[in-house]
This record gives C-alpha cells, sequence and structure tokens, in this order.
C-alpha cells in the first residue's frame, strides 16, 4: 500500500492529558498500522468549537480557523489537512466554504491574518480520518490488516451531529449514514440498528443546560441498550465524552443503571489490528470495556 | 455616550429585517424562510424553543426587535445542524441562530444570566487567552462562576466524575499551572484583536 | 355499407387459454348450432392467432358469412384479431367471463359448464339481432374551427388550429385582440430562470393572429345564434357599431373553442377589505397604474408615489361564509408576487408585504417565489380581517404564525381578488325561466330575455343557449378523464371560462381545446362518435311512428344531441351524440335503438339464458355492468382468478343511463332471482363517462320498487351499485355477498312463467 501523509489537526481535547487523549493514543496507533503518517501542524489554535459564536463573533472565528489552514500551507505545503475531532473538522470546513465565497470574508480574514505573519491561500482542503479511512484507503484496506476480528461484540454506531450533518461524509444520507456500521463490520464486529444514531447529544449545551443535555443522552444510551448493543462507538470526542461520562450523573439523578462503554472508532480498529489494550487507549475508559480489552489480551 | 444598540436603533429606524440582514452572520438569509416549519420540528431541543427559528423569521419580518434579542430561544441551539439540513430553503438556520445570539450578547440585549451565553463567554475567554482550551480551568470557571460557595458545591458534585477524568488521563491536575498553549503567542493575539476590530467596525461595535 | 341481402350467421369457438381444458367445448359446439341457430359452428385451439383469423376471414369473404359470435375472452381483449369492420360481431366471454372466474374443481365442473353454454346461447341472440353500423349520414361537412374570444386562450387556440391547416373564424367581443393580458404591465415569468417578470407577449401574439390568412377575426362581434351539430354548424356572428347592431354575417363551423375568459369579482362587494375606498384597488387596479407608470415609479390616483404596499390574498375568495367565492382562483399569489417585483425591481427600498394564508404558486412558481424573497418582498402569514383605506391605508390582520392580531401602514393596498368565469347562462336558470315563461309567467318571458343577452354561443339546442355550467358557474368540463370534453360535442371550452388558472395554464389549456376541436371535425367526417366511443360508427333511430312525444330522450340526453321538430317528435342530431344510450335506457315505449345496440340486443340476451327450475337450487343472477368500469372491474377480477359464483350472467351495457326498464321486468318475468346493475360513481365527483347517465340509472331504479311488488317480488332482487375501475376484489365480494342474500330471500317465484 502506497505510504499515505497527511498534516493533523488533532484539536485541544486530543492532546496529552485532555479528554480524548485516549482518541490520540489510539489513532496514533492505527495510523500506524494503517501505513499512514500524520505530521502535527505546528503551533495550531482552537478552532472556536460550536460554542465559540456568542462571545467570538464571526471574523474572529473565521481567522481562528484560517491561521491553522494558513500553518499548514506553509509548513506542511501539499499535504491535506485531517483532523480527529469532529468540531474542529466541522469548524475549519465551515471557515473554508465561507472564505473560498466571500471576497470580503476573504480580505477581511487575510487582514487579521497579517497580524500574525500569515496568509490564507485556500490550497489546502480539510478532511476527517473517517474520510481518509473510506475514502483514500477503503474498506478492503481497512479489512486486510485485522488479526483479532471483534467477533461476538455488538456496537451501537452513534454517528452524531458533526460529521454527519451539514456536511456529511459524501454519499452518506443525514438521516441513516452507515459507513460507521460498514466500519464495525469490516473490523468483524455486529453493528446493532437502532433509533438514535444521528440524535444529538446536546454535547455543546452540556454545561448550561445539563438536564435538557442529558435527556438527550439518556435516550441514546437506552436506544443502544433495548437494540442489544454492549458498547456504543463514535467518531466524535464530544459524543465520546458527553455520553460516557454523564452516565452516572444520569444514573444517580434518575435511577437509571446504564453501565455503556463508549468508544472511538481507533480503538476498536487498534484492538482488531492487534494492538494492545494500552495502544487502544482502552485504560483512559471511564466506563471499561471489558470484553474489548478480552479480545486485546488474547 | 450612544450605545451600540442606540446607534443600531437609530440607523435602522423601523426595519429589524434590513438590521438584521446587515449585521447578524448569514443575517440576509432571513427573507427567503417560507415557514413550513421544518426547523421546529427537527431540533432536537425544540420544546425548550419560546420562539421556533420560523417563528423569529417571522417576528424579525414584523419587526419585532427587541422580542426577538431579548430572546433566549436561540440560546438553545445545539449545533446539530439538523435544521440546516432539512431546510427546504437551504438556510443556514444554525448559522443565523448563533448571529442573531452573538448580536444580541453583543447589544447587551440578550438575557442576563443565561447560563449558555455565560458558559460560552468563559470558553472564547478562556480559549484566546493561550491559542488552546484549558480544560480544566475553563471547568473551573464554569463551577465559580456564580460565585466562590456554589463553586465549591459544583466542584463536589462533579467530583468523582473529575476524579475519574484524572486517573482516566484525561484530564490534567497540572493544567492549572499554564497548561497547553500556541507558541507565538503576541501572533496570535494580535490577530484576534484585528479580526475583532475589522467586525466591529462592520457591524457598528466600533467604540 | 352494401350488406348482403341475406344475413350468415356462424359461431366460433376457441379451445385455446385453458378453454378447452376446463370446458366441454363440443357440447358448446352444439348449442351454438341447435339453440343459437348458427348456420357455421367451428371451434379452434388459437381463435386469435393468423390462422384462426384468417378462417374467420375466409369464411366472410367466401361463405358470405355477415354476423359472428365470437366465443373466447373478453371482449376488451384482442380487439384488433377480433375487428371485422365489414361483419356484426358479438363476443361470448368464456375466460375472463367463466373459466378464470370459476372456482377450480371438479366439483364446479357443471356450474361451470352451465356458465359457458349460457355464454355461448347469449352471443348468438345478441348478434341475430345486430346490424353492421352504417356509420353517421353527413348533411354537410366543415372543418372551419370557430373561436369565441380573442384574449390569449382565444388567439392560441386560434393559432395552433390555423398552424395545424384549418380555418378559423375567431370572434372578439372588444375592438383589440388581447383581452385581459392586454391591461397587464406584465406576466408571471413563464420561461426558465422564472426570476422576473416577462412582457406579457399579447401585441405580438395578436399581431400573428392578425396576419394568418387561415384566421378570419371579427372585432366588435357576437355570436347571436349557433345551430346545428359538429360539422355544420351554422354561426351568425353580429357587428356591432356604437350602439346599434351592425352587420351579421354567417360562418359554417365544424367546432367550437369558447375562451371567454373572466371577469375579476367585484371589488365593491368587499367593504371590509377596503372595497371602494381610496387607495385600495384589485389587482387589475395595480396593473392599470404599474402601466401608467410605464417603468418610472407607481403612483397612486391622487399622484403620490408608493414607498409602501400590502398584497392581500385570497380577498373575497376561499370565503367559507357563501358571501364571497368559495374557491382559489390560483393565479393570484404569483400575480402578486410579480406586482410585488414590480416595485422592488424599480427600487429595493419600497416596503413590498405579501399577506397570504397559504401560499399557492403552481408551476415554476416557486422558483419565483423565491427570487422575490431575494429581491426583498416581505411574506406575511396572516388573514386580513379589516383594510382601511384613505392617505394612510392600514391593514388589521391575524398573524398566523405568531398567533397574534396585528397590523401594518402602507400607502396602497392590493386586493387579489378572484376570476369570475364569462360562461354566458346557467342552464337550470335557462330551463326554469323558459318553463315559467311557457305557462304564461310575464316576468319569466322578460327575465328570458335577459338570459339571452347574456348567452356567448346563442344555441339553438333544445336544452339551452350555452354549454351546461359545472361548480361555481364554471364552463363544463369532464375533468376527472378528460379536461377538454364537455356535455356540448363538438364545443370545448379553454381557459378560465372553464377553471380559474393563469396566463400559461390557459394557453396550454387552449391549444388543447384546439386539438379537441380538430379532432371533433375529423371524427364527423369519418361519421364516427366522439370520445369515449371514439370508432362507434352507429347512432341513435327512432321508430317515429311508436313515439309518444313524452320529451324523456330529448330532456335525458347528457349531450342535449336531441332537439324537437315541428311536430315536436325527437329530432336526432347524429354528430351531437357520443352513443350512450341513455334516450335508448329512457324510451318507455323502446323506439329508440342503435344497429348494434338495442332493447332487442340486450333482451334477447337476458332471455337467452337457460333458467333452471326452483328444485335445481340454482339461482340465476343477471348482471348489467357499464362497459367503462364495472365490466372491466369483472374482467380484471378474472385476470386475477379471484373467484365469484357461477350463477351469475354479466351483459356489458354501454352506460347504466343505456339501461331500459324492459330489461329488468324482462328478466324478473323469466325467472331470474335477482339484478345487480353496476354503473360509475353519480354525484358532484361523478366518474360516468356520459356524465349523467349512471345518475340517470339511479333514479329510474328508484321508482321500479312498484313493479317489483306488482309481480309481488321483494325490493331486494333490484340492485343498483357504484363500481369503480379499480374495484375488482370489492366486485367478487359485491357478487358473492348478493347471491348468498338471494338464497336467503329463496329463489324466485316466477320460475316457470317466462
Amino acid at each position: 500500500m502506497a505510504k499515505k501523509e497527511y498534516a493533523f489537526y488533532p484539536g485541544c481535547s486530543s492532546q496529552s492529558k485532555a479528554s480524548a487523549s485516549n482518541y490520540l493514543t489510539s489513532v496514533n496507533a492505527m495510523c500506524d498500522k494503517l501505513d499512514v503518517t500524520i505530521t502535527e501542524i505546528p503551533d495550531w489554535n482552537c478552532c472556536g468549537a460550536s460554542i465559540g459564536y456568542a462571545e467570538g463573533g464571526e471574523l474572529p472565528r473565521l481567522a481562528l480557523s484560517a491561521r491553522n489552514f494558513a500553518l499548514a500551507e506553509t509548513h506542511l505545503p501539499g499535504k491535506q489537512m485531517v483532523a480527529t475531532c469532529a468540531a474542529c473538522w466541522l469548524a475549519q470546513r465551515e471557515v473554508k466554504e465561507r472564505l473560498d465565497h466571500s471576497e470580503v470574508l476573504l480580505k477581511e480574514t487575510n487582514e487579521a491574518l497579517a497580524a500574525a505573519g500569515l496568509k490564507y491561500q485556500g490550497t489546502t482542503p480539510i478532511r476527517h480520518m473517517v474520510e481518509v479511512l473510506i475514502e483514500d484507503l477503503g474498506y478492503d484496506a481497512l479489512k486486510q490488516p485485522v488479526v483479532k476480528p471483534l467477533e461476538g461484540i455488538k456496537f451501537a454506531g452513534y454517528v452524531g451531529c458533526q460529521t454527519n450533518r451539514p456536511f456529511g461524509i459524501a454519499g452518506e444520507s443525514f438521516e441513516n449514514p452507515v459507513y460507521l456500521d460498514k466500519l464495525v463490520e469490516t473490523i468483524g464486529g455486529e453493528a446493532v440498528p437502532y433509533d438514535q444514531k444521528v440524535t444529538c447529544c446536546g454535547g455543546a449545551l452540556a454545561f448550561s443546560e445539563p438536564d435538557k443535555s442529558q435527556k438527550q443522552i439518556r435516550d441514546i444510551v437506552e436506544s443502544a441498550y433495548d437494540h442489544g448493543a454492549e458498547m456504543i462507538v463514535t467518531p466524535c470526542p464530544l459524543c465520546q465524552a458527553n455520553v460516557e461520562i454523564y452516565q452516572s450523573e444520569i444514573n444517580k439523578k434518575q435511577g437509571t443503571q446504564f453501565k455503556m462503554p463508549v468508544l472511538y472508532y481507533s480503538q476498536l480498529m487498534t484492538v482488531a489490528y492487534g494492538g494492545s489494550g494500552k495502544d487502544a487507549g482502552l485504560d483512559g475508559q471511564l466506563i471499561k470495556a471489558t470484553k474489548l480489552e478480552e479480545i486485546a489480551k488474547k | 455616550m450612544t450605545t451600540a444598540n442606540q446607534t443600531a436603533i437609530a440607523k435602522y429606524k423601523n426595519s429589524f429585517l434590513r438590521e438584521v440582514e446587515a449585521n447578524v452572520e448569514e443575517g440576509h438569509w432571513v427573507r427567503m424562510c417560507m415557514q413550513c416549519g421544518v426547523c421546529a420540528g427537527s431540533c432536537p431541543l425544540g420544546n425548550a424553543w419560546a420562539h421556533p427559528p420560523q417563528e423569529l423569521f417571522m417576528m424579525i419580518r414584523a419587526g419585532k426587535r427587541e422580542e426577538v434579542l431579548a430572546s433566549d430561544s436561540m440560546w438553545m441551539c445545539t449545533s446539530c445542524y439538523n435544521c440546516i439540513v432539512r431546510c427546504p430553503r437551504k438556510l443556514p438556520i444554525t448559522h443565523i441562530m448563533h448571529g442573531l445570539a452573538n448580536y444580541a450578547h453583543r447589544l447587551g440585549l440578550a438575557p442576563k444570566g443565561q447560563p449558555t451565553r455565560e458558559t460560552a463567554t468563559l470558553f472564547w475567554n478562556n480559549l484566546i487567552k493561550k491559542g488552546r482550551v484549558n480544560e480544566l480551568t475553563f471547568s473551573l470557571a464554569l463551577y465559580f462562576k456564580d460565585g466562590f460557595v456554589q463553586g465549591i458545591k459544583n466542584a463536589l458534585n462533579m467530583q468523582a466524575v473529575g476524579l475519574g477524568l484524572v486517573k482516566a488521563k484525561r484530564l490534567n491536575p497540572m493544567e492549572i499551572l499554564g497548561g497547553h498553549a500556541v507558541k507565538d503567542q503576541a501572533g496570535f493575539k494580535a490577530m484576534i484583536a484585528k479580526a475583532r476590530e475589522l467586525e466591529d467596525r462592520k457591524k457598528g461595535f466600533a467604540k | 355499407m352494401n350488406a348482403p341481402a341475406t344475413p350468415k350467421f356462424a359461431a366460433y369457438l376457441c379451445s385455446g387459454c385453458g378453454i378447452g381444458d376446463k370446458l366441454d367445448v363440443p357440447t358448446l359446439e352444439k348449442i351454438a348450432q341447435k339453440e343459437g341457430k348458427m348456420a357455421v359452428v367451428k371451434s379452434h385451439p388459437f381463435l386469435c392467432n393468423a390462422e384462426g383469423v384468417q378462417m374467420i376471414k375466409d369464411d366472410i369473404a367466401n361463405d358470405g358469412v355477415t354476423h359472428l359470435c365470437i366465443a373466447a375472452c373478453s371482449r376488451r381483449a384482442k380487439a384488433e384479431a377480433f375487428g371485422f369492420p365489414e361483419a356484426a360481431v358479438s363476443r361470448a366471454n368464456l375466460r375472463e367471463g367463466v373459466i378464470w372466474v370459476v372456482a377450480e374443481g371438479s366439483e364446479h365442473d357443471e356450474v361451470r359448464q352451465e356458465m359457458a353454454e349460457d355464454y355461448v346461447r347469449m352471443g348468438c341472440a345478441e348478434v341475430k339481432k345486430m346490424k353492421v353500423p352504417g356509420g353517421n349520414v353527413k348533411e354537410a361537412s366543415s372543418k372551419r374551427i370557430l373561436v369565441v374570444g380573442g384574449g390569449m386562450s382565444g388567439m392560441t387556440a386560434a393559432l395552433a388550429a390555423a398552424e395545424a391547416g384549418y380555418e378559423v373564424a375567431l370572434v372578439e367581443k372588444s375592438g383589440a385582440l388581447g383581452g385581459f393580458a392586454s391591461n397587464l404591465w406584465k406576466r408571471v415569468p413563464f420561461a426558465a430562470p422564472y426570476k422576473d417578470a416577462q412582457p406579457t407577449g399579447a401585441a405580438e401574439l395578436a399581431a400573428r393572429v392578425s396576419a394568418n390568412p387561415k384566421i378570419k377575426v371579427h372585432l366588435n362581434s357576437t355570436v347571436t345564434e349557433t345551430a346545428g351539430a359538429p360539422g355544420r354548424f351554422a354561426v351568425k356572428i353580429a357587428q356591432l357599431s356604437g350602439q346599434t347592431a351592425g352587420s351579421v354575417a354567417e360562418e359554417l363551423c365544424g367546432s367550437i373553442v369558447q375562451a371567454t375568459g373572466f371577469t375579476t369579482y367585484d371589488i365593491a362587494k368587499l367593504p371590509e377589505l377596503g372595497g371602494g375606498q381610496a387607495n385600495v384597488v384589485d389587482q387589475a387596479g395595480l396593473e392599470a397604474l404599474a402601466k401608467a407608470a410605464d417603468g418610472g415609479p407607481i403612483k397612486r390616483a391622487d399622484g403620490k408615489e408608493v414607498k409602501s404596499v400590502v398584497f392581500v390574498q385570497c380577498a373575497g375568495q376561499r370565503d367559507t361564509t357563501g358571501q364571497h367565492l368559495p374557491y382559489c382562483s390560483g393565479h393570484c399569489c404569483a400575480t402578486s408576487i410579480k406586482q410585488a417585483t414590480y416595485f422592488k425591481d424599480r427600487n429595493p427600498d419600497i416596503d413590498t408585504v405579501v399577506m397570504y394564508q397559504d401560499l399557492r404558486v403552481p408551476g415554476m412558481g416557486e422558483d419565483f417565489y423565491r427570487s422575490a424573497q431575494d429581491k426583498g418582498v416581505v411574506f406575511t402569514k396572516g388573514k386580513a380581517s379589516k383594510v382601511t383605506g384613505g392617505d394612510g391605508c392600514k391593514v388589521d390582520f391575524k398573524d398566523l404564525i405568531l398567533n397574534e392580531d396585528a397590523s401594518i401602514s402602507a400607502d396602497l393596498v392590493v386586493l387579489a381578488t378572484g376570476q369570475v368565469p364569462n360562461a354566458g347562462v346557467n342552464l337550470d336558470e335557462w330551463t326554469a325561466t323558459v318553463t315559467a315563461a311557457e305557462s304564461g309567467d310575464e316576468a319569466a318571458k322578460l327575465k328570458k330575455g335577459e338570459l339571452q343577452k347574456i348567452s356567448v354561443l346563442n344555441l339553438d339546442y333544445r336544452q339551452g343557449p350555452d354549454m351546461p355550467q359545472f361548480k361555481y358557474g364554471f364552463a363544463d368540463s369532464h375533468f376527472i378523464c378528460f379536461p377538454y370534453e364537455t356535455r356540448r360535442t363538438g364545443i370545448y371550452a379553454a381557459g378560465p371560462t372553464r377553471r380559474p388558472m393563469d396566463m400559461l395554464q390557459a394557453t396550454e389549456d387552449a391549444t388543447g381545446a384546439a386539438l379537441k376541436a380538430i379532432q371533433a371535425v375529423e371524427n364527423v367526417e369519418k361519421g364516427r362518435a366522439a370520445h369515449p366511443r371514439a370508432w362507434d360508427l352507429s347512432f341513435p333511430s327512432a321508430r317515429l311512428e311508436g313515439c309518444t312525444q313524452c320529451k324523456r330522450c330529448t330532456v335525458e340526453c347528457p349531450f342535449g344531441a336531441i332537439d324537437e321538430d315541428e311536430k315536436r317528435f325527437p329530432k336526432f342530431n347524429e354528430e351531437r351524440c357520443r352513443r350512450c344510450g341513455t334516450c335508448m335506457g329512457a324510451c318507455p315505449v323502446r323506439v329508440i335503438s342503435f344497429e348494434n345496440y338495442s332493447c332487442d340486443t340486450v333482451g334477447m340476451q337476458i332471455k337467452a339464458v337457460n333458467i333452471p327450475d326452483e328444485f335445481e337450487e340454482k339461482p340465476r343472477i343477471l348482471i348489467l355492468a357499464c362497459e367503462n368500469d364495472a365490466y372491466p372491474a369483472l374482467d380484471m377480477a378474472g385476470i386475477q382468478r379471484l373467484s365469484y359464483s357461477a350463477f351469475v350472467r354479466a351483459i356489458p351495457v354501454r352506460c347504466l343511463g343505456s339501461v331500459n326498464t324492459i330489461w329488468i321486468t324482462d328478466a324478473l318475468n323469466s325467472g331470474y332471482d335477482g339484478v345487480m346493475m353496476m354503473g360509475c360513481k353519480k354525484g358532484d365527483d361523478y366518474q360516468c363517462h356520459f356524465v349523467k347517465g349512471s345518475e340517470m340509472a339511479f333514479y329510474r331504479m328508484s321508482k321500479i320498487d312498484d313493479t317489483l311488488k306488482q309481480l309481488g317480488l321483494e325490493t331486494e332482487r333490484v340492485q343498483t351499485l357504484e363500481v369503480a375501475i379499480t374495484d375488482n376484489a370489492r366486485v367478487v365480494k359485491l357478487i358473492n355477498e348478493y347471491v348468498d342474500q338471494i338464497k336467503e330471500i329463496g329463489l324466485s317465484p316466477m320460475k316457470g312463467f317466462g
């Protein structure tokens, strides 16, 4: 397989000892197995995420993502930018769409970037890691390195919002994207059908409107249980953190007994490709994915 | 001294629609709404909105400036983008909601103490301080936003989660000492300041 | 037709498609020969193939066969293979009607065979009474097409007909072509990208009409008399000069397109919406202001430039109070959008609000709507309750999204009022007036004169001077299946006189009507009927020596085909006739018949059925099924192999309206245990292909109870049912339930007396 190289934008949560550090660990291991090289963009900054709008407004937010593009264009020319975080990918992509379609905003943004000695050229596309996997490598290539198929584990593929809307993965339906289920099946797991695949977890309002957000989480986890899932798998760090962390809160407040592990696709793939539990960042789970750990130990 | 709000009222007189078109992110789309209500029905938090997007658009056209800008409806947006993908007229509803919230916030008309408004402000301030979000200081700031005593209570409430994350190496207590940051602090801050200056000039917030 | 002097009858039986396996064909042959009295009887294993058909052709050519009964599949199948125009042909339906619907198994062999034998007897009996239709006798034939109305619809129809090679006479009441369109500043876009109002093109169209050598234009003219029938309409066209009647021209025309358009609903009837007050106009009024502005700023009557305007949709339309128009006129939303862009295109700062309840923009109107939104036209979903005119107008309304009362002020308010059809005289009103006038009522005599003045066509028809009107006074059309058909053969309505519509729809409509008008003159020349029996060369004839002048035929004919002659006998205008047979069904003395369809062709079938005596416990039920819907539904039940009782005997009829009560009494007298009549849906949303036939049948049968009582029979023995073409499963259920019901009542006591 030809070696693939990308400019990597990890985002704030995928840093060491940040809330999605286990995502970062497993992505590194997975890319290793797939012979994909990801080089971190030097000195990248936060994308502003979903909630940045209220204080940040439009132009400062555009500047944030534009700076990341400019850094990638300068330091890693010719490489496509890949993000693992759904919100980072979406923010970068939105900004790119806006700048590529508005001369006024492009001019103003570059005026701001000039203050940092940078310029947005618009030459670097932004991809999500999932796009790299299924479009650049393809399901066949993703199947080849499988040494420990995840047989006997039922997964609820939780796509959520931001890798799905408004852009989504090319060719997928907004209402029923199937790429995550196909990924699970490619590595030998079973994807259960359930009805909350694209429901919003309310992550953006987790702090400010906890009751509303937790109702969303409850619906998702409950449906996964009802349809026989043993674990939830997701491509989004905000979904992962939100759905995993607040299960104990919901149990406390509502008397449920949720204990559903929530994992990243990259953790599943690392295990299926023969990586250890540590390689896959399984030690980073608040709710342990015991069955997956057992396969990793085999 | 005239406030930005007074300036805007004087400038746009009785046309709130024109004000929104000029000053709100993606506001020029408001005129294109055809009042079908798919956005309202698609929102995961639909019940929490006193005025769903469809109604906000109608109110903007009807010139209900105070009611719209003081509403907490658009603060209910979870950024799930369901409304965008389902809108038959392809209005970027999520962005318009964000834009309205930002505009109301900047004019000082957004509801006081609105939790998402406060959280969002803390988040932004946290991220522009170092260029990257400091999850620990952001959480602590949130816990203590309503005062010291409430802060201790909040922190204790979430203690189990916090400790769990620390144990799982997903939260670093040492971040209190600084944590992740961009190296080009000066350039980063100059860029944000410039962007803010340009936007303020354009949208009538320039001092 | 020069039919041979001596008729020769032949029966051809097919044993293909499983008929030979399920039925005893040699016995059927014997029945055709002995009981059916057929001179030639042949069977063939594949009658519809080239060899089978050639066998029949040879017999016609070489053996003098003139009448044939084909016992094979349904008459609806293999119509081309078994179409022998030189012979009279009946069909016995052994496939769809017997072997496909009688339950499987040897225990049903006997009843299945009996059913087939009866159908062979019926086919032979029918053909004996049939004649080869000779085609219509043409008195004169004109292919010229009369178009009444010189607006967009009329001009389009005239050009379409002329460009297809037909002479056209175009009558326009006013002094110029163009109609309503010539009063418009611009029209709603009708070509991509559907973004901006476009020039109407009315003047260019008028120029093309005037320049076309095949079109003779009569301006300032009205039609003062239309006599005759398709192919020979004698039309008097009077030219008005000032107040006095001028010259009268006479045109012989083959068919007519009525494109008389609409009048706007009178704004004065809407005082609550400011009708009659200053600066409140209707859409036509706004067009006048826009035309006067000629591209400059639009000004009100008082000369003040309009800086804000509100369009109130559905003004006096979609009304549920009974005071105004109950319907939606279809074009007005797009028209208001267009008028709002008159303002916006010139000056985006002018406030334009379209206040709608449901924005309805057919066709590509959504693109135009989007374009107007993009131009800054504000759309408010609301219902206006009060409009106040004057220097500063005010619209009070209920906001239907925010659910609250609100008001807007504006310099000008435009009311989107609806279209009122110019369809001439309401025939119900006409008939009542004429009846009163004939009995000497002086007021009625005056009113008759007034009505005559508003008539469009002044038809010299017994049933009145104009086309019958459909809902809300629009000119008739059979909208369900055939949008351009009317109850006046050869006369076609087009444009807003037929139903509310916009200009694009009207011009498309006009093209369709022109094609129908062409079809009508071509059919007349071939002596054929019009839709839906367009191939039919038969026509009704009456044995006048037996006629009692009861007038039922003239009154009940749905198409006004029958007038009365000087001696008050029915006078058939064959070219107006649709061959439905409603006159035949109406005639109490049975003097009306068609060559291939008559009281005898059906009556003899009814009598040909072998009625078992009551001890055999085999009831016989007669089904008279409309050939348009019910009979196909029965066939389809067979195609789907749904089983129904083998005790029924089905006879297709042209329309339930053609059913003469004699058939019912004959059937009951001969010992049938029940009669099922199956016709199309009647009423306002009728599906009858002849509009009123089904309704007439229900009406007539409602009076049959007395007859039944005289015979000492239960009223349940005659059933009249509505059956749609899609009712194949339901029809099976209806039959089986009815057979059970009859068994419960008991067999008819009339058996053996027939």
